[in-house]
């Protein structure tokens, strides 16, 4: 085989490059252009060689990446990232716009997959192939003098503009010439990566001896600059053919997905190798003159952001760049340089706005883009075309989104990626929205990552679109579901994502289980989700009746249960249950809604009325523990069902001599409530007041200190004015005693009807209430 | 136009006056490194700026020394990263004010010196902030025995240090620019973006020449004594000197300064006391950072800075101790007192914070019982 690089007409051409250098992309440009070739051989799976053309289509937009994942396991996959100033895309654009034929000489996806084994992330190649295991690019680099190697590839070869005129194949001649030594003096194929290289390099020459024949020996190679030396030795073919003789195989499919900046640079997971994406992306665009072009950016982004850069700052920090790159005797300013000055110049000397520079520009946050030509499961284009209709596009940079369900576009969207969160394309991530908790409010932080791509081809196992996949996957989730509250997560999650094809599958699982399990405080933990949804179903107008009657019989078996589960308790159980008998209330007001006033009587029946009654039986039952007792107690005061003065019966009761202090210090707890305005019934109930009163002064000495931390926790949680308020009472003589509250202390002993009338109408304009509404409501208030 | 008289007038006067006083307690950088400037002079053939005595190159090197071609070693000056000095040349050659921030004791006055004695050869053209600074000692001020015999002229003018730079060519110096009151700070403005300072008194002005160029050095501690204006900042490329990165640039740093002083003050040769300086050094590095070298434990900071400065004094105290008054080895007694007075500035809050540090990580480390002892000592 000739030479490396030799002169026109006696290819091969073998031009060895660094992935992703704007530098060799050039140079890339410059040797086709001169040599013609008749075919381009390229670096990279030759399953890609069906969907190469569509790197020339319309709508393809770098950076994007070759994917390439097992037929049976997507989630196995490999990526081949490419950038507008890759090398590989400049020299596969170029053939494409001539009319020459491309072709991928790299190792078989298949095997590559299949040899990856679950190793499935392992990352593309390195800059310059190699560079990360003995590194000959540093031993180049300390030769030449320089510390960094990244630094001497970017004088050497990266910041060369093309000598005009020059013989474009040179520079690729001299880079193959270093990479022989480099080789000879590292050995070839040390390491398991090496030994991947020998293989991979074997079935380059097969590949590229097969297009001598088809196209002539006037071929273009572009490849990794370590692979040069051994693409140019002579081998036999039978030595090669050995050398790719029972490589494991697995089925691979290919496609084009987009990519991002932030992907290419070296923080993130499948990282191409570079630091400076933006920066690269830039130099290979800019016509002339990229430093003054860079900082006129820079100084553009920092204005954006209201830092004061003017114009002359530009001029000086051009000025401040290229002399400093004269004082390192470097060719022309780079990244550093830039920076340096920037710093200097722009930003006072601070690290702060330059982190912007370094986020916004020199890694960048550019998306690549795919043409709807590409190949792509039936899932892919379902979920581009959703993408399109909604109007929700993908973009690599994390950004808050509000949706207003009461919007039919916004509920649409909140349904898709509520879909796509139950198959596992976490594009969307739900946050706590800025204001307010208004239930047809959402907000989502939005952030396409590249490796999503590989989630959609997973599910694209689950069904042909979005909806019946996500349909077939709750299904699944349903019947494998572990415990009950699962499975009601489940069905909210359905409800939200608005898949009612799923709920009859999921609510079957649900009811069964719930029947099977015998665990009340499992049914109470599921029945808030539970609930939840049937308010969420109203809100997004999805028909709940099913999941309602689920509610309801969920509630039953709760109602049920409740009671018994309560007996028997440690101090830690009771208090858990007593958190559950809060959640239970709340659920049921939420699932049966306070009985209009007409059929006020009729409730009777109702949901809400049998809950009343578990509470009066849990309320009355001797041999509870306290805080439930006393928290039922509460419950029914709250919603007006205890007659006038039998909660202070109950009380009398709880707290009378026989019972333990320590238990009536519990039953305390429970009725006043840690948190929240309980303590404010002891300020305005003064027969409540002095029950406790009377209580605390009788508990026998040796007792108090029993009850003194239960007590203490109680009453610590009150609000301070609270807490004084009702310090203020005891003090005028207790309350037993009716001392006459001083003037403006603004607790009356009755409720001042007057002066709380005048609150009245502000408060039915708050409450949308219409007169007569409020009226009754004041009646059943003081009833 | 040139400014007659600048060579007679009596302010030029403490320049020679430097030159032949070799007795001076700290002899200015230029004749301290004499030596150094020669040999770099000599071996210097880059391209030199108008009016500089060496190449950027050359300067950058005898800031962070090296070894020339001849084998003269030229010794480092700034300890720290490599960049910093290079911004900071650069931005001299490139005629642009350069602007020195950093917290106090980050060497910044001491850069600032260096570079105007190696771009320049004079170091004393300086102006030193202060909350009284007014401006004739930026601009210029009056000879009035002269200005009340013969009437407003240039003989009567009395040029501040910045002129006689702009006449000349030279590097001037401002320290502690953000001590000067604001308006007094403006009078720069001109300076710096026209290059020139009106004598309005005598319907003058006096032209910078190539080669002008202005440092200034500012505290970032305490900014906001007399922020600089925008339109003042713009002029101004800005350098922040940073404090040292590890503890062995520190040690390294003090060391060298530390042996310096000792010679110019003939202290008496004290053996190596490196392990009592990187004692000092960690002690400082800790309570300023607020954690301990191990990461494990952490510790309330002093209200002073710690600079590696203040290191370097309290090393050079427990030297001249130990000689006049020890038995001529630095130990731990001797810098206790020392450090003593570093941390604790304020005597309420500062000693307590010391007192945990010496309960809590000094009494527990190997090896430090000696130093324990002493700063009990130094402390009841």
């Amino acid at each position: 085989m000739s030479r490396p690089g030799a002169g026109p007409g006696t290819g091969p051409f073998l031009l060895g490059i660094r992935h992703h250098g704007p530098g060799s992309a050039r140079a890339v440009r410059a040797a086709l252009e001169q040599c013609r070739p008749a075919a381009v051989l390229v670096e990279g799976p030759p399953e890609a060689d069906a969907i190469v053309h569509l790197a020339d289509e319309e709508g393809m937009r770098p950076p994007v990446a070759l994917l390439a994942h097992a037929a049976d396991d997507p989630g196995r996959a490999a990526f081949w990232p490419l950038a507008e100033f890759s090398p590989e895309w400049v020299a596969i654009r170029w053939a494409l716009a001539r009319g020459v034929p491309v072709r991928f000489i790299d190792l078989p996806a298949a095997h590559t997959l299949a040899l990856n084994g679950d190793d499935g992330e392992r990352p593309t190649p390195d800059p310059a192939d190699g560079a990360s295991r003995t590194d000959p690019l540093a031993v180049l680099a300390a030769a030449a003098g320089y510390d960094d190697p990244e630094l001497w590839w970017e004088d050497a070869v990266e910041h060369r503009r093309g000598a005009d005129g020059g013989d474009a194949l040179a520079p690729f001649a001299a880079l193959a010439d270093a990479m022989s030594e480099l080789r000879t003096a590292f050995g070839e194929g040390d390491g398991s990566d090496g030994a991947r290289d020998l293989v991979r390099e074997a079935h380059m020459r097969l590949r590229i001896r097969d297009a001598r024949r088809r196209f002539g020996d006037g071929i273009a190679v572009v490849c990794g600059a370590w692979h040069v030396p051994a693409l140019a030795v002579k081998r036999t073919v039978t030595a090669d053919r050995q050398a790719l003789k029972g490589l494991p195989k697995v089925k691979a499919e290919l496609s084009w997905v987009p990519w991002t900046h932030r992907r290419l640079s070296r923080r993130s997971g499948y990282g191409a190798g570079i630091d400076s994406p933006g920066w690269y992306g830039h130099l290979f665009h800019a016509p002339d003159r990229p430093l003054e072009r860079w900082l006129t950016k820079v100084a553009r982004l920092l204005r954006d952001e209201d830092f004061p850069v003017s114009s002359a700052h530009v001029i000086e920090a051009v000025r401040l760049a290229g002399t400093l790159a004269a004082l390192r005797g470097r060719p022309l300013a780079g990244l550093t340089e830039t920076t340096d000055a920037v710093r200097a110049v722009m930003c006072d000397g601070s690290d702060v706005p330059l982190a912007l520079v370094r986020d916004r520009l020199v890694v960048g946050n550019v998306l690549g883009e795919v043409p709807d030509s590409a190949p792509a499961t039936p899932l892919q284009r379902d979920l581009a075309g959703l993408q399109r209709s909604l109007r929700l596009k993908p973009e690599a940079d994390a950004r808050d989104r509000e949706l207003d369900l009461r919007k039919d576009t916004d509920a649409a969207r909140s349904r898709l990626l509520h879909r796509l969160r139950l198959l596992g394309v976490d594009w969307g991530e739900p946050v706590r929205p800025r204001g307010g908790t208004g239930t047809f409010r959402e907000t989502w932080r939005l952030s396409w990552e590249p490796e999503l791509a590989v989630r959609v081809a997973e599910a694209s196992a689950w069904g042909t679109t979005v909806r019946a996949a996500a349909t077939a996957r709750a299904e699944s989730l349903a019947a494998g579901a572990a415990t009950l509250a699962d499975v009601t997560a489940l069905a909210e999650h359905c409800l939200l994502a608005g898949l009612p094809g799923a709920l009859p599958t999921v609510m079957r699982a649900l009811a069964d289980r719930a029947a099977l399990d015998t665990d009340v405080a499992h049914l109470a933990k599921a029945l808030p989700a539970l609930v939840r949804s049937v308010r969420y179903g109203d809100v997004r107008r999805t028909g709940v009746a099913a999941l309602s009657e689920v509610a309801e019989g969920l509630a039953e078996r709760v109602f049920v249960g409740l009671p018994a589960a309560c007996a028997g308790l440690d101090a830690d159980a009771a208090a858990t249950m007593r958190g559950l008998v809060d959640e239970v209330h709340q659920a049921v007001a939420l699932l049966a809604p306070e009985p209009a006033p007409d059929e006020d009587e009729a409730a009777g029946t109702g949901l809400r009325h049998r809950w009343a009654a578990v509470l009066g039986v849990l309320a009355g039952r001797d041999g509870l523990p306290g805080g439930i007792r006393g928290r039922a107690v509460r419950l029914l005061l709250d919603d007006g069902l205890l007659p006038g003065g039998h909660a202070a019966r109950l009380m009398g009761l709880a707290l009378s001599a026989g019972t333990e202090p320590a238990e009536a210090a519990a039953w305390i707890e429970g009725f006043l409530g840690s948190g929240g305005p309980g303590g404010m019934l002891l300020v305005h109930d003064e027969r409540l007041l002095a029950l406790v009163d009377d209580w605390l002064t009788g508990v026998p000495a040796g007792a108090f200190a029993g009850v003194l931390p239960l007590l203490r926790r109680t009453f610590s949680s009150f609000d301070q004015g609270t807490r004084r308020a009702v310090g203020q009472q005891i003090r005028r003589g207790g309350p037993g005693t009716g001392g006459t509250p001083p003037r403006g202390s603004g607790a009356g002993a009755r409720l001042d009807e007057e002066r709380a009338a005048a609150v009245l109408p502000t408060m039915r304009l708050l409450l949308g209430m219409t007169q007569q509404s409020a009226c009754h409501r004041q009646r059943g208030a003081q009833r | 136009m040139t400014v007659p008289g600048t060579e007679s007038a009596p302010a030029s006067a403490p320049v020679s006056e430097s030159v032949a006083a070799p007795e001076a307690l700290r002899p200015h950088a230029e004749h301290a490194f004499a030596g150094e400037l020669k040999a770099l002079a000599a071996a210097d053939d880059r391209p030199r700026p108008e009016r500089w005595r060496l190449s950027p190159w050359a300067v950058a090197t005898y800031l962070l020394g090296g070894t020339l071609p001849d084998g003269t070693v030229i010794t480092p000056k700034y300890v720290g990263p490599r960049r910093v000095v290079e911004v900071a040349v650069t931005t001299l050659a490139t005629d642009r004010a350069l602007l020195l921030l950093g917290v106090p004791g980050t060497a910044k006055t001491w850069v600032s010196e260096h570079l105007a004695a190696a771009v320049s050869g004079d170091s004393t053209l300086l102006v030193q902030g202060t909350a009284g600074t007014p401006e004739e000692a930026i601009r210029y001020g009056w000879d009035y025995a002269r200005l009340l015999a013969h009437g407003p002229g240039r003989e009567a003018l009395v040029p501040g240090p910045v002129m006689r730079a702009m006449a000349q060519g030279l590097t001037a110096r401002v320290e502690e620019l953000t001590r000067i009151p604001a308006d007094v700070q403006d009078t720069l403005i001109t300076i710096l973006s026209e290059k020139t300072l009106p004598i309005p008194e005598l319907g003058e002005e006096v032209q910078a020449v190539r080669g002008f160029n202005l440092i200034a050095t500012a505290n970032d501690r305490d900014r906001g004594v007399n922020d600089l204006s925008s339109a003042l900042r713009r002029r101004f490329n800005t350098v922040v000197l940073p404090l040292p990165a590890t503890p062995e640039d520190e040690v390294g740093i003090v060391s060298r300064r530390v042996d310096q002083i000792g010679r110019s003050l003939d202290l008496p040769s004290v053996p190596d006391g490196t392990d009592e300086i990187r004692r000092v050094v960690t002690v400082f590095r800790e309570l300023r950072n607020g954690v301990t070298t191990d990461g494990r434990t952490k510790l309330k900071s002093p209200s002073g800075t710690l600079s590696t400065a203040e290191a370097i004094s309290v090393v050079t105290g427990g030297l001249a101790l130990a000689a006049h008054f020890g038995d001529g080895v630095l130990r731990a007694g001797d810098v206790a007192a020392g450090i003593l007075g570093a941390v604790v500035r304020d005597p309420a809050a500062d000693r307590l914070v010391w007192q945990e540090y010496l309960e809590t990580v000094v009494r527990e480390r190997d090896g430090w019982k000696d130093f324990y002892r002493a700063c009990r000592e130094a402390s009841a």
